[in-house]
């Protein structure tokens, strides 16, 4: 089975084609990223889902996964997300939550004292 | 605060910073750094997505991490920024007049200016939407603003014209947010948003986008109640019969970015109607001496890390300028094809050297296309390419060598190629 | 709610009420004014041309030439005392054949038998029209320049009427839809959908569209007819395309659309005049594409491209085509005010004066007061100042060296006294009428969300409270997380 994908991991949204069913072949990807974005888009699908935190002050703090979290589990991530309150002062890189699907972490993007 | 500066930079966002660290690095420290907000980092604070700094930092950063590693090079380096600050004037003697609350209202001479206020969004108004002005109509980057930034969530049912990035970015934001995207309209028949953006704003979420429509009527008195929208033909002009209806309580207009130049033209500075920025020459510097422009008040980029290099350019010859003395115009204008929009710079200054590298935009989607410069007779530098299409800006790389003895006007233009 | 009792209730906050309100505020009376929305100038007032007409439209001896010269004239004083921008721009009517030609002398001979000076109504030629006015369609044969027109900005000058009358003791009441007028013990009872009611001895309906309805309360038959414009604003950049008030020559169907410029330096284009039966102004694309047209038509060049938004009011009108301006039938002491279509803007301060001098008069003995204070301070002062005088404004206060709209360049500080002063901003829209914040090329898309914080801060309410224009108009749905 054939899929068209469009990678979504750089601007260039290279057209990649996926043959195959358990050897996966990748092409018309540019560069590495594409053959893993391409072959995980295949058999578990996966985001890196941003989004913000309300602190206790009810300040507004930026987050990301620290990696891809599988697609399906995305809402699931958004509503831990949304049930943390960290107080100030936060830094850029800090953990606010570990695991928050399998081995991704919830990280702060921004510094707020 | 003093009353002179080397330089003075208006904007504190990516443009701005990165303008100011590059100067610094050139050897010009007496720096101002001019914000209308409260801190610096521009529209990137409000763009929490990452998909940034993939080009110059090789990882994929969320805008306040962008933004933030910017802050901290111009604090490493003690560059003053008056945050809060607004810039009412520049005059072409670089006098520039602002407003805070700390010093009121005050003017400050710099030997050089770098503009770097970026841009703003088109508003519905500009584009005579028929139907009732109820709440809930906002522009995407409002919206955002509103989501990101201040914690509220400007609607529960929304219908988006306009498929740039930043409607699309909220689509998926919202989305997550609790919010239904009923519907993404884009009057042209190619988004202008990036291939990736439409791939996991949209299709993760199952969002129509429907190309080549436009929303006709907006319904409602005090709050939008619905939008009714159609399919339009080749000129643009709805088809009746194709009208849908959609509920919705919440309208967001995505429909293009104009650089911000109102002080750039009450400074006398010469602006292209193409890019509504200011002309510049391949350093960046305007029409008047010694005031140079970068990022998106200059050309609307889709990646900021295309605006840090380009602000880099500004910033070196801004500090060049203000060391070694002006350099006098010898211009060589630089034209395009019919097929392309616009090119910057739209002017090459013969007694500057180094690389060009050109950026710009082709006019509609082309597939095995080459882009060429040539300067009269010369070919200067060709590029092929598999598709291009006007959501994304194009570069063009011209060797120092190549550029130093043109005599004739440049032209970039684009051929497709047949039977490929 | 206590059983407040006034000497004259005027419905209605339009420039019709708000003007009569500040006449009546000059004397001993005690005076209230009720509008059924969340702000006053939410009508006809709000969106119309904001021409000042030098009055050689109406026919001879109709209420609407009489008002109009005569509130021509008065115009710039009142202007001058409120604090509200008014211009002597001067306006042309432009004859486009050999019949309009003719038509421009017999509108010259009306405007004087009007009593519009004779030298003040010259026809000008094709070249001196197009030396006056170059961007103007080069197939013009001729103009009627009428140097006494000018313009204004309508919501301006009722906000700053209702504050002013506010400011020198009358009352105000929002939100109060006005369902019952009762006969009462020397005068009557005015009751609000909501339940409020108040007691007045006069009652003036000045409702606008909904003036018949208003009259029917008391048995009167005033029928009143919604005609929709729609208009197109440019951007200032667009200013240099005319300073003037360009009017095509008038046919039966009315005066057409016009190329204006506003006092605040945009270009207006409209309006359209389209019969409706719905109250909400709504643009359709088919007026806004005759908008354009007909503005191409008189300036071939003009950018619609500066376009920074659309809108439309509802006219209201009466068969008679004349103001009404009368007793009730049937209720003594109830006067309507009914059909006040153009010329009312340029009429109100002449119907004001007639409403209190000779209609409240016949009830209520008219004594000045002695603390009458005829000025208001502009909503638009700070931006009058010096540098060195707006520098010492913001040592007092440094809200006002807070940019919040950088388009139009409006202060936290100008945001926040727009809900302090009279009358009170309540809403988004309301302090963009005061204010001009979230007015200029990006139509608050940058300062909304900060003019919505102030808002919530000034009213003590969370953002989500927070309405564009009251009702159920809010901003936001909710708060996240």
């Amino acid at each position: 089975m054939n899929r068209e994908l469009t990678c979504i991991e750089c601007p260039m949204g290279c057209l990649i084609t996926v043959e195959g069913e358990d050897t996966l072949t990748v092409r018309g990807n540019r560069c590495p990223r594409g053959a893993i974005y391409a072959k995980n888009e295949v058999t578990c699908p996966r985001r890196v889902v941003t989004s913000t935190v309300r602190l206790q002050d009810g300040r507004m703090l930026p987050v990301k996964t620290n990696q891809p979290v599988r697609k399906s589990e995305m809402f699931a991530v958004i509503e831990k997300i949304n049930a943390l309150h960290p107080a100030a002062p936060v830094h850029c890189g800090d953990i606010l939550l570990y695991n928050i699907d399998e081995d991704a972490a919830l990280v702060a993007c921004d510094n707020i004292e | 605060m003093k009353n002179t500066y080397d330089l003075i930079i208006v904007g504190g966002g990516p443009a701005g910073l990165a303008a100011a660290i590059a100067a610094y690095d050139c050897g010009v420290t007496d720096i101002l750094i001019l914000e209308r907000e409260d801190r610096p980092g521009g529209i990137l604070n409000q763009c929490i997505h990452n998909g940034f700094g993939l080009t110059r930092f090789k990882e994929s950063l969320t805008g306040p991490e962008y933004a933030g590693r910017f802050i901290a090079e111009a604090a490493k380096r003690n560059i003053p920024l008056s945050a809060g600050t607004t810039v009412l004037s520049i005059s072409p003697k670089k006098e520039v007049t602002a407003i805070n609350d700390r010093d009121g209202i005050f003017t400050v001479q710099a030997k050089a200016v770098i503009l770097a206020m970026g841009c703003r969004e088109r508003s519905r108004g500009a584009l005579n939407i028929p139907g009732t002005r109820p709440a809930g109509i906002y522009s995407a980057g409002t919206a955002q603003k509103y989501v990101n930034c201040k914690g509220y969530l400007p609607g529960k049912d929304v219908v988006i014209l306009g498929s740039g990035d930043i409607g699309l970015i909220m689509a998926r934001r919202m989305t997550l947010e609790g919010a239904k995207v009923h519907a993404v309209c884009e009057i042209m028949p190619y988004s202008s948003g990036l291939r990736r953006n439409i791939e996991q704003c949209l299709h993760d979420f199952n969002i129509p986008l429907y190309l080549n429509h436009t929303i006709t009527k907006i319904e409602g008195k005090d709050r939008v109640t619905g939008v009714v929208v159609s399919e339009v033909d080749e000129q643009k002009k709805p088809i009746a019969g194709t009208e849908m209806h959609f509920d919705c309580d919440t309208v967001l207009f995505s429909v293009g970015l104009i650089p911000e130049n109102e002080l750039t033209q009450e400074a006398g500075i010469a602006l292209s109607p193409r890019t509504k920025g200011a002309i510049v020459r391949q350093n960046r510097e305007t029409s008047v001496h010694g005031i140079f422009a970068c990022g998106n008040v200059l050309q609307v980029h889709d990646l900021v890390d295309f605006v840090s290099e380009e602000s880099e350019i500004a910033g070196k010859y801004a500090a060049e300028y203000i060391l070694k003395g002006e350099v006098p115009f010898d211009d060589i204008p630089v034209s395009h094809s019919g097929n392309i929009n616009y090119v910057l710079p739209q002017v090459i200054n013969r007694n500057i050297g180094g690389n060009v590298k050109f950026f710009f935009r082709v006019s509609n989607t082309f597939r095995n296309c080459v882009f060429r410069v040539r300067s009269g007779n010369k070919l200067l530098c060709e590029k092929k390419k598999r598709i291009a299409v006007p959501g994304e800006m194009e570069t063009l790389l011209v060797p120092a060598a190549k550029i130093a003895d043109v005599t004739e006007p440049i032209e970039i233009t684009l051929e497709v190629q047949p039977n490929e | 709610m206590k059983n407040l009792r006034y000497d004259v209730l005027v419905i209605g906050g339009g420039v019709i009420g708000g003007t009569i309100l500040r006449k009546l505020s000059q004397y001993n009376l005690s005076v209230c004014l009720v509008e059924k929305e969340n702000d006053v100038c939410m009508g006809q007032s709000r969106a119309n041309s904001g021409i000042v007409h030098a009055g050689f439209d109406a026919a001879e001896g109709s209420l609407k030439a009489k008002f109009n010269v005569l509130g021509n004239r008065m115009m710039p004083a009142l202007a001058g005392e409120l604090g509200v921008k008014y211009r002597n721009n001067t306006s042309l009517v432009v004859a486009f054949s050999e019949e309009e030609l003719e038509i421009l002398q017999k509108l010259q001979k009306r405007g004087v038998a009007n009593g519009i000076a004779a030298e003040d109504l010259p026809i000008l030629t094709r070249e001196e029209l197009l030396a006056l006015e170059p961007y103007i369609h080069p197939a013009a044969k001729g103009a009627l320049l009428a140097k006494t027109g000018g313009i204004i900005c309508p919501y301006e000058l009722t906000i700053a009427a209702i504050g002013n009358a506010m400011d020198n003791g009358a009352k105000l009441y929002t939100d109060f839809a006005v369902c019952a007028i009762c006969k009462t013990e020397g005068g009557y009872t005015v009751t609000a959908e909501d339940g409020r009611s108040l007691q007045a001895s006069v009652v003036i309906n000045c409702a606008g569209l909904a003036s018949g309805k208003i009259a029917a309360l008391v048995g009167d038959d005033i029928p009143v007819h919604g005609r929709k414009g729609d208009y197109i604003l440019l951007d200032r950049q667009a200013h240099y395309l005319t300073d003037r008030t360009l009017f095509f020559t008038p046919t039966a169907k009315g005066k057409g659309i016009l190329v204006s410029s506003t006092v605040d330096n945009n270009i207006i284009l409209g309006p359209t005049a389209t019969e409706v039966e719905s109250d909400v102004p709504e643009t359709t694309a088919a007026d806004l594409a005759h908008v354009m047209q007909k503005a191409k038509e008189m300036c071939p060049n003009v950018p619609l491209g500066a376009a920074i938004t659309s809108f439309a009011g509802i006219r209201a009108y009466n068969e008679r085509h004349d103001f009404i301006i009368e007793e009730s039938q049937t209720a003594k002491g109830v006067f309507h005010l009914a059909g006040i279509e153009s010329p009312g803007l340029t009429s109100a301060p002449a119907i004001a004066e007639y409403v209190a001098e000779e209609l409240v008069a016949r009830y209520l003995p008219l004594v000045k007061k002695e603390n009458f204070r005829p000025e208001r301070q502009a909503d638009s002062f700070f931006r009058n100042l010096t540098t060195e005088e707006k520098n010492a404004v913001i040592q007092k206060d440094p809200a006002y060296g807070r940019m919040v709209c950088r388009c139009e360049r409006i202060t936290e500080g100008e945001i926040r006294h727009a809900v302090r002063t009279n009358p009170p901003a309540t809403n988004v829209d309301a302090v963009k009428r005061r204010t001009r914040a979230g007015m200029g090329r990006c139509q608050g898309g940058f300062c909304q969300s900060r003019v919505t914080e102030i808002l919530a801060e000034e009213l003590g309410i969370p953002m989500e409270k927070v309405t564009k224009s009251g009702g159920n108009s809010v901003l936001l749905v909710g708060k996240i997380k």
